[in-house]
């Protein structure tokens, strides 16, 4: 039988979704994950990128930007520091995300050497955020 | 005594201040309904956040390899205060209050023999304790420009926070702000963000697994508990500017209201007094006669 669990999508500035869902797919930061009713506790941290909610054949699609999830058997919270749903995710959201990026890893390139590696990656995750959804970085 | 067209032209500002500040109480009022939605909606993400990093930091916290951010330099040399006020005036105590506590504590701090530094954000506390205190000012953060508050406005101030604290600036960082209770009571306060101090008993850690390790989830989060810290407190502090704002008005709406009722009775008064003069000079007048 196919149990759901409670899946809560919330940023700083509101709270995007309460809802059931069967699983839920997070771009963990080492790697996708999925989470299903019954998952070992389990708290990660997110890279950016695509967030997929399945609930009954549908399938529900949100672009986060980093944040955490915490799993336990009975739902997923996740706390991402922005988050949209795909619908509105439009390409001007998308080109500003990936001047953030770039902005910081150019801050980053020349105040601190030490976090170049991690804003390059970060970079990387937003260009290849856009690729996933068909928004090509035009560059 | 004024003449009747004084009276008048009194009667008539005091009418229009009143109406001015009538229309400022009714705006502060849906500005505060949407502030504390705003705050309202900001909660759950900064329970869970806060449940999860507590919870962390009670594992990880004794260890040496604890993050600078949980443990602290070391030292208690250099305080940080940062000092969150209104853009704007007009909201009664509001800012009187911050600055009264942020004084307070940056007096107490020196005769203890520690440096304090102090970041203002908004420019009314600036301007109030410039006279003093402007040689300890580090840096403004000006939110004028803000329609609407945002996370975003929290991480830029709270990178530049970040940024002092790597660079060895400060070992100990506090805010000041206005919690929201009511229309009628905002409570100054104090909160310790840097280095990170959490409530006893609030870590209601499971047994979970951590993807990455502990230390570089928490690593990764600390810096983001700064930016949420500040955006709860940014937010806090809207709906008290607004609160205050909205009783401050209904004050002086109410005492515009005092006034126009004394100024009326006085123009009563006077028009009386000069119609009976009048009669008087008439009929001393016809009696000469």
């Amino acid at each position: 039988m196919a149990e759901s669990l409670q899946f809560d999508l919330v940023s700083p500035e509101q709270r995007l979704a309460s809802v059931q869902a069967d699983a839920v797919q997070i771009p963990g930061a080492d790697g996708d994950m999925t989470a299903m009713a019954g998952h070992a506790p389990t708290i990660t941290t997110l890279r950016p990128g695509l967030l997929r909610v399945t609930s009954g054949g549908n399938t529900d699609e949100y672009i986060v930007s980093g944040g955490f999830a915490e799993i336990n058997a009975t739902g997923i919270t996740v706390l991402a520091e922005k988050a949209l749903h795909r619908t509105d995710f439009t390409r001007e959201a998308f080109e500003a995300m990936l001047a953030e990026a770039r902005e910081a890893h150019a801050a980053a390139v020349e105040n601190h050497p030490h976090l170049v590696d991690e804003a390059a990656k970060l970079l990387s995750d937003m260009v290849a955020v856009g690729g996933h959804i068909g928004i090509g970085a035009n560059d | 005594m004024p003449s009747l067209k004084d009276l008048k032209t009194r009667i008539a500002s005091v009418k229009s201040t009143r109406k001015i500040t009538k229309a400022m109480q009714m705006v502060a009022a849906a500005k505060l309904r949407r502030a504390q939605e705003a705050a309202e909606q900001a909660r759950p993400y900064t329970d869970r956040f806060n449940a999860v990093v507590a919870g962390l930091a009670a594992s990880v916290g004794g260890s040496d390899a604890a993050p600078r951010l949980l443990k602290g330099t070391g030292a208690d040399k250099v305080h940080l205060l940062v000092v969150m006020t209104a853009e704007r005036g007009l909201c009664g105590g509001f800012n009187s209050t911050i600055v009264r506590l942020a004084r307070a504590r940056a007096a107490e701090l020196l005769a203890q023999g520690k440096t304090i530094k102090i970041l203002t954000v908004g420019k009314k506390g600036r301007e109030q304790m410039r006279r003093d205190w402007s040689s300890y000012f580090v840096g403004h953060v000006d939110l004028s420009a803000v329609r609407r508050l945002g996370y975003t406005n929290a991480q830029s101030i709270a990178r530049d926070v970040l940024a002092r604290f790597e660079g060895g600036e400060f070992d100990v960082a506090t805010i000041f702000y206005n919690k929201f209770q009511s229309v009628i009571s905002q409570v100054p306060t104090a909160t310790q963000i840097i280095p990170v101090s959490f409530e006893e008993g609030a870590a209601a850690s499971a047994l979970y697994d951590y993807e990455p390790s502990e230390e570089a989830i928490l690593a990764d989060l600390l810096p983001r508990g700064v930016a949420t810290q500040l955006f709860a407190a940014l937010l806090e502090n809207a709906a008290s500017e607004q609160g205050a704002r909205m009783s401050a008005m209904d004050n002086a709406t109410r005492n515009a209201g005092d006034m126009i009722d004394k100024l009326t009775i006085e123009f009563n008064r006077t028009r009386q007094a000069v119609i009976t003069n009048e009669l008087i000079e008439i009929i001393s007048g016809a009696e000469a006669l």
